[in-house]
């Protein structure tokens, strides 16, 4: 589904993502792990259309969108729900939402309303808040409120940045387990995480970055039998 | 009964009576000017306040649109509405040649190149003496007029400029309320975040510089036809500073703020002219200047959310005490 080859990003003369190529099969969800500088956040921004590349090219379903701006990757099918949330803090959750599908707007405005009925479905937590400010809801509530306003772009692949950031154990679980229901409806996932054991679990493959490289991939048993990764992001003491 | 049904009723109300019982010219030259400054805050309010850009070049369309309708009814004879048609579509196409450049700046530099815009139209108002007059201006404006009907009072004006604002004003309500208006207000608050949602904020942004430009042309196309003279003077930076002021002090973002700043700032300078040399016998017009700035540092302080929000039984944002409650 998402195709990169050879990509290449820099931030002035800082070379922040050197030379990657990765494949993202459609209905996978990867779980990208490394620590703060990697390139994750670069990557997924750089996928997302909101950073451009120096090298490389973006397939996406075989057709190239390296160098798109943001909006037309939306309205190809991908969404990115960025690390800080971002969500509109002086809208309301209704208003976030309708944003979320800003591009098709026009084209389906009585869909809207069954889409954000499918939302609040898939978020219950959010249902009676519609009228609320987005900046009076909780941690928790703020980051569904963000995947929600990614999913009404109606994506076949969702970007999801550290989703996990200051939130409650309880919460992670709720939000790890909601990711594994949007699998089950054929939404294609690449989650960064730092909160690698939460990730781990709901992951089909991983992928580990150092310095803007790739270092590993596999499957989840494979990545935590690797002493090396262990010993990197599972917090494991050495032996 | 809809908000802005009531609204409209409110105005509609207003125009008559005050046309109806209002005698003094004074006060309707006050009223009149009041409504072309809030004509153009409209317009500033939707660039400052939804899509969070600033200008300091405001009066430069203003006095473009002015210039347009003075030059094409006195040297090329064009009929006045044609001549205000052009006065609006003019300083539109300059927005949008100009726009796409400089809005491409953020906060301060952005204000620093509208600026920087205003000061050379400012200079060409002044300099390109054939077609402006330079610093003695144009004069024998005609009064506009459609069809046999002259606005040639200052009553028959004051409706004009009042119907013309209210139209703005319902419209306004309409444009922020929609898909663009929310989309404008996702851009205020984070340009990063709209992107990502898949909102192109270059254009938006654009349309919105475009507007507020067709806007304050149309402010001063309607000036000209007032005021029947015009000169660079009205159409320097301060005015342009003034109208950012009457915005912020109205409240950015809000449905009155417009309409409340330019009423307060231009009721402020009006009455301090009146009133200081009453309390300072013998006080110079820079005792007015000081006491008007000290008024204006108070309101920033005391209400830098801007005046509008004293009315908050008309605030349509939803929840925004427990909002506020929940930033501290």
């Amino acid at each position: 589904m998402l195709r990169i080859k050879n990509l290449s990003v820099y931030y002035g003369y800082v070379h922040a993502i050197k030379d990657i190529s990765l494949e993202v099969k459609e209905g996978e969800l990867l779980v990208i792990l490394g620590a703060n500088g990697a390139g994750k956040s670069t990557l997924l921004g750089t996928a997302a259309g909101l950073i451009k590349p120096a090298a490389g090219e973006i397939l996406f379903n075989n057709k190239a969108v390296t160098g798109q701006t943001s909006e037309q990757i939306v309205s190809k099918g991908i969404s990115l729900i960025p690390e800080k949330r971002e969500i509109f803090t002086t809208l309301t959750v209704l208003d976030n939402l309708l944003l979320g599908a800003f591009h098709r707007y026009r084209k389906n405005k009585e869909g809207l309303k069954n889409d954000i009925k499918e939302i609040l479905g898939i978020f219950p937590a959010l249902k009676g808040r519609e009228r609320d400010l987005a900046g009076s809801l909780s941690g928790g509530l703020q980051q569904m409120l963000a995947i929600g306003r990614g999913l009404m772009s109606r994506p076949a692949l969702l970007l999801l940045d550290e989703p996990s950031v200051g939130l409650a154990p309880l919460i992670v679980q709720e939000i790890m387990a909601i990711l594994v229901n949007l699998k089950k409806t054929g939404v294609t996932i690449v989650l960064v995480e730092q909160n690698t054991k939460s990730a781990l679990k709901v992951a089909d493959s991983v992928l580990v970055m150092e310095r803007g490289g790739i270092t590993h991939r596999g499957s989840p048993l494979e990545i935590t039998a690797n002493s090396s990764i262990q010993e990197a992001y599972l917090g494991r003491a050495r032996s | 009964m809809k908000k802005t049904t009531i609204f409209g009723i409110i105005i509609l109300l207003f125009i008559l009576i005050v046309s109806l019982v209002v005698k003094s010219n004074y006060l309707f030259s006050i009223l009149i000017i009041i409504g072309l400054y809030a004509i153009i805050v409209q317009g500033l309010g939707i660039l400052m306040g939804y899509a969070g850009q600033v200008s300091f070049g405001h009066a430069a369309f203003y006095g473009l649109g002015a210039y347009t309708a003075a030059i094409l009814t006195t040297r090329y004879h064009w009929p006045t509405i044609a001549a205000l048609l052009a006065a609006i579509i003019l300083p539109g196409t300059i927005a949008a040649l100009i726009g796409r450049q400089t809005l491409k700046l953020r906060e301060l530099y952005l204000a620093l190149a509208t600026l920087g815009f205003g000061i050379l139209v400012f200079i060409a108002f002044n300099e390109g003496r054939e077609f402006t007059g330079g610093p003695s201006g144009i004069s024998s404006i005609p009064f506009l007029n459609i069809g046999s009907f002259a606005f040639d009072s200052d009553r028959k004006f004051f409706v004009l400029v009042w119907a013309v604002l209210a139209l703005l004003l319902l419209g306004i309500n309409n444009l922020v309320h929609s898909r663009t208006g929310r989309a404008l207000r996702a851009i205020r608050e984070s340009e990063y975040a709209a992107e990502n949602a898949g909102i192109d904020s270059a254009s938006l942004k654009l349309q919105a510089f475009i507007f507020s430009a067709l806007l304050a042309g149309l402010a001063g196309g309607l000036y000209a036809f007032y005021i029947t003279f015009i000169s660079p003077a009205a159409f320097s930076y301060h005015a342009s500073i003034e109208f950012v002021l009457m915005a912020v002090v109205g409240g950015l973002g809000t449905f009155w703020g417009p309409l409340l700043g330019a009423a307060v700032i231009v009721a402020l300078s009006e009455i301090l002219r009146e009133v200081v040399p009453l309390l300072i016998p013998g006080a110079g017009g820079e005792y007015q200047i000081i006491i008007y700035g000290i008024i204006l540092i108070l309101l920033m302080v005391y209400k830098p959310e801007g005046l509008s929000s004293l009315g908050a039984v008309f605030d349509r944002s939803p929840k925004r005490a427990e909002q506020n409650t929940n930033k501290q």
